[in-house]
């Protein structure tokens, strides 16, 4: 038997391996290479060579793995699988563990100034994925445009901010609902579409927007984008060296001046404004607007039936999310300090929407853990630039095909009866 | 009326472009229901193939053209075939059956993946080409009214006529065709038939990513110049032919091509090159609000 | 109930019609339902049933005819002109669907609060009194729970509140179905195939469910049905269609007898294709 198999996974992988020398004869054994003198071609057959090997090594260990674990390869798991009547004690005990490492994570022996910036970079996508999440995963709207939005917000509070010099905590709810209403600007035509069609129409929106910025050069300033965008203040105390108007934070407070304080205010500013998303997405899915989402990604029918208005719904939803992109976007631009249109293309979309579904949809820890895995993770290995995204590809791909559901897919009912009865008694 | 004319054939010959890529899309899209997002990549691998396959022809010696050019539209169609079919295999296929967003997230995921792939293996920069066929023919010239039509655009747009014509006739009068529509209207009944479905749908990518090739390898002719990002727009145009022709329809596919391919030549010709993608997204959601079913889809009735 | 007082006609529908392509699949259909009555619509299958049904409840707009609602205080609605959300909301028409559309991965109790939307959203505020937790909102929901767990006593299914519906057994779940139904408050409650895929224990005791709703809140109930025990034990009224068209209205008795119903199910004398359980359900309730 064990022969048996070995030798019909010795074929298998020997013609994996023939079809991957196949593959990588044309792109992998021939290097274009551009001189003065026009285009000429390189030999580069040992790498041929090398994807055949690669490949027949790796499809026979995973059949030797598939084999070793059986049945935990088994991928199709049904609706009922994913819901747990139990709210999960343990889940929330350890999400409230996630937010008290998040609070103390700058005071932590081994973090620096490296490690703070990462962790807030990690926070703007978890922000933005579980803004994203309102609309993905509550309400079944696919929307490959999100970044828009988040464009949206940062040139709001960049221009408002530059121009009229009013301050962050005023442009935070102007952005956001400046993107809240491109939202529905956007929403109102298109909500009424099928699925793969509005992830369509949302994708072309983001380019539009993108390609608006980039060619609105008076208001934009074009593929420049906007400079010395205005950085955030502690409650009107800047936190620069010297300030010409009045006393620094560090002044102030009587420190030493060092460039470590704004980015740790930075990083609790991103914080508390993701913690702000979270208890209102947790607080919004008690509610009918909340429960509405969910039931019209269930069924639409079944809603227009119960007399919900799914348009009107939709638009809810979309609106939403666009808000919470927005205040992330106000965030980006006061964070850098300069934006451009490089940093709101498809790719960022792509990205956000792969921590949504890759976290578990809906599922609000997953969404965090998909962060860390997907933008953490990877500013580690900057020096692998390149191969950087070739693996956050691939990594899609493979997460996708191990579980389809999402790294924590799993829903609690929002309102349990038997809770109640225990209460009551 | 000579500077229309002029954009009519130039918008004409990146139609035909559009539409051979547009026919991938709405072919997969009509047996499985998915967006393929990875199929603009798999042209963009296809017009890589291409160009390394006319230097190896260089390489080799070939100098006569029109032998060059059949062997490298073979090569390269067998070989992004490969690509599609690989694509289809290990990302789609285990995928088969699950939630709508899984395949799209993968397709996602194969995109990214082939951006950057042919990025690392190839090199980020632009490659530029000779012009390789050259020559045109003069339609109309009096005095300053010249309206010209190049050797290569009669080439792309015959070709793709030809090649147009070919595939209705297979899925039209062939037992794969059958096949294929039958796997289209009702996946379990067509397997319970005793159709081989996995093969339909293979072989679906198979044609896809080879007429995508094709496409490939004229837009290196035409533009002379490539690079892996090419993909990206390209895909996206191409899906708005397909959905403004009627997604999972052939010959709307094809209409659908040479309309956005006017579109973008006249937009770039009387408004503005910078807004022309704004111009066929703007085309895309209108169609999609006052006509979902694209002007030669066939309307769905919603089953309650 | 009052059994002195004529039932009040709630539903008229006139001279309806639609087509779709070449297949008039109703034609020229006119009918009444009347409060506190339960009206069946029975036929063979193709003959328009869950057509009219998505008429009334406004999935389809008739090509031609009027359909009007009439509410306890006088109110009128012409369904062929309000959007399907409308209806449901306004003239509390709500139906379930032949193939059970329950939102699968929620709680049965999420599914019944859906069912109370409108009301708990004004209640809410349109979620601003729901974010802030006021006290109006709180008690908004305990009476839309309250009226949750009447329902889910009725239909048995208290036991299971807190499953996901798309986990319950297949007669729980056209159970459910109608409870959440009725958390909608109907007016009119439509119940496309009620019975269908139920054993005969189950089809009992949907019987029995009908009737008490019907005795309880006076909601009127238009049912299509295949079942004929179901049809004749219950319905006050039957209403026969085939290719369209209406071919009998009366009282069961009366349409069993119906010479055109006869004809209809079974064909003439010397057809060749009996729809055999069609045929044994007319004999047995007829028995």
């Amino acid at each position: 038997m064990t022969a048996l198999r070995l030798r019909t996974e010795l074929v298998d992988a020997l013609i994996a391996a023939f079809v991957a020398a196949l593959l990588a004869l044309p792109l992998l054994g021939f290097k274009l290479t551009d001189s003065a003198t026009g285009l000429s071609l390189d030999y580069r057959w040992p790498l041929v060579g090398y994807a055949a090997g690669a490949v027949f090594t790796g499809r026979l260990a995973i059949g030797q793995l598939r084999h070793f674990f059986g049945a935990r390869f088994d991928r199709t798991r049904g609706q009922s699988d994913i819901y747990s009547a139990d709210p999960g004690r343990a889940r929330i005990m350890f999400g409230w563990a996630l937010i008290a490492i998040a609070l103390v994570l700058p005071w932590l022996p081994f973090a620096d100034k490296g490690l703070v910036d990462k962790a807030t970079l990690v926070l703007i996508y978890v922000m933005l994925g579980w803004g994203l999440n309102i609309v993905v995963g509550l309400a079944g709207l696919l929307d490959l445009g999100y970044v828009a939005f988040y464009a949206i917000g940062a040139y709001a509070y960049a221009l408002l901010a530059k121009t009229f010099g009013i301050s962050f905590w005023l442009c935070l709810p102007l952005a956001g609902l400046l993107a809240a209403s491109f939202g529905i600007l956007l929403g109102f035509p298109v909500l009424r579409l099928r699925g793969d069609y509005l992830a369509i129409v949302t994708l072309g929106f983001g380019e539009i927007i993108r390609v608006i910025l980039q060619n609105w050069g008076e208001v934009t300033g074009g593929p420049n984008g906007i400079n010395s965008v205005p950085r955030p203040t502690f409650f009107g105390l800047p936190f620069s060296a010297i300030s010409p108007t009045g006393p620094t934070f560090h002044e102030f407070f009587g420190l030493p001046f060092s460039p470590v304080h704004r980015i740790y205010f930075l990083y609790y500013l991103i914080l508390a404004l993701a913690l702000f998303t979270n208890i209102f997405i947790i607080r919004i899915r008690r509610l009918p607007a909340g429960r509405a989402w969910e039931a019209l990604r269930e069924d639409e029918t079944a809603c227009k039936s119960l007399g919900i208005n799914p348009t009107l719904t939709k638009l809810a939803a979309f609106a939403t999310g666009a808000c919470f992109a927005g205040f992330a976007g106000s965030f980006f631009a006061t964070r850098q300090g300069f934006i451009s249109p490089e940093s709101f293309s498809f790719i960022e979309s792509a990205i956000i929407l792969a921590v949504v579904v890759l976290g578990g949809m809906g599922s609000q820890i997953g969404i965090v853990f998909a962060a860390l895995l997907l933008v953490g993770l990877p500013e580690w290995f900057r020096e692998l630039e390149q191969y950087r995204m070739l693996a956050f590809g691939a990594a899609m791909v493979l997460i996708m095909l191990w579980r389809p559901r999402g790294l924590l897919a799993s829903r609690s009912p929002t309102v349990r009866l038997g809770k109640l009865a225990e209460a009551a008694s | 009326m000579d500077y229309f004319l002029q954009q009519l054939i130039n918008g004409a010959t990146l139609g035909a472009i559009y539409g051979l890529i547009a026919l991938g899309y709405t072919m997969v899209y009509g047996i499985i229901g998915m967006i393929n997002f990875a199929h603009g990549d798999i042209y963009m691998v296809g017009a890589f193939i291409s160009l390394i396959g006319l230097m190896v022809m260089g390489a080799l010696g070939l100098t006569f053209i029109p032998l060059a050019l059949f062997l490298v539209v073979l090569l390269a169609m067998i070989f992004t075939a490969l690509y599609g079919w690989t694509v289809e295999r290990i990302a789609y296929r285990p995928l088969r059956g699950s939630s709508r967003l899984a395949p799209l997230i993968s397709a996602i995921g194969t995109s990214i993946f082939l951006q950057n792939y042919v990025q690392i293996a190839q090199g980020a920069r632009a490659k530029p080409l000779p012009p390789m066929v050259r020559g045109s023919v003069d339609l109309i010239h009096t005095g300053n009214f010249q309206v010209t039509i190049s050797y290569l655009q009669i080439m792309i747009i015959a070709l793709t006529v030809v090649l147009m014509a070919g595939f209705t006739f297979m899925i039209r009068k062939t037992s794969l065709g059958r096949a294929q529509r039958a796997t289209e209207q009702d996946m379990t009944m067509a397997s319970l038939l005793g159709i081989n479905v996995d093969r339909t749908i293979s072989i679906t990518f198979i044609i896809g990513a080879s007429l995508a090739a094709v496409a490939g390898l004229m837009v290196t002719l035409y533009y002379g110049v490539i690079d892996f990002y090419i993909g990206f727009i390209a895909g996206i145009k191409a899906f708005t032919a397909a959905v403004l022709g009627g997604i999972g329809s052939l010959p709307g596919a094809m209409l659908g091509g040479f309309l956005i391919g006017l579109i973008e030549a006249f937009w770039s010709g009387y408004f503005s090159v910078a807004y022309k993608d704004v111009g066929v997204f703007a085309i895309l959601v209108l169609v999609l609000i006052f006509r979902p079913t694209g002007l030669l889809g066939k309307p769905e009735i919603e089953k309650v | 109930m009052n059994k002195d007082t004529l039932p009040q006609r709630i539903l008229e529908v006139e001279r309806l019609s639609i087509r779709f392509g070449g297949l008039l699949a109703v034609n020229d259909l006119s009918f009444a339902a009347h409060d506190r009555e339960i009206t069946a619509i029975i036929g063979p299958n193709g003959a328009g049933k869950t057509t009219v049904f998505n008429c009334l409840t406004g999935f389809y707009k008739p090509g031609v005819g009027r359909i009007r609602l009439t509410h306890a205080d006088g109110r009128d609605y012409l369904l062929e002109r309000m959007d399907d959300f409308r209806i449901a909301r306004e003239a509390r028409v709500v139906r379930t669907f032949q193939n059970i559309r329950l939102f699968a991965g929620m709680s049965v109790l999420e599914n019944l609060l859906v069912a109370q939307h409108a009301a708990l959203m004004r209640a809410s505020l349109f979620s601003v009194a729901g974010m802030l937790g006021l006290p109006s909102y709180r008690k908004a929901e305990k009476i839309a729970i309250e009226r949750a767990r009447h329902w889910l006593e009725k239909t048995e299914l208290i036991a299971a509140a807190d499953e996901a519906a798309g986990s319950l057994p297949y007669g729980a779940q056209r159970r459910l179905e109608i409870a959440r139904a009725m958390c909608a408050e109907p007016v009119l409650l439509c119940l496309d195939e009620p019975a269908a895929g139920l054993n005969p224990h189950e089809s009992l005791e949907l019987n029995e469910l009908l009737l008490a709703i019907r005795a309880e809140t006076g909601t009127a109930i238009l049912l299509i049905e295949h079942d004929m025990s179901v049809v004749m034990q219950i319905s006050d009224h039957v209403i026969v269609l085939d290719h369209g068209a209406k071919i009998a209205d009366g009282s069961p008795q009366a349409v069993r007898a119906d010479e055109a119903v006869i004809h209809a199910y079974l064909g003439t004398p010397d057809s060749e294709d009996l729809p055999p359980d069609l045929a044994i359900g007319i004999a047995k309730a007829g028995r």
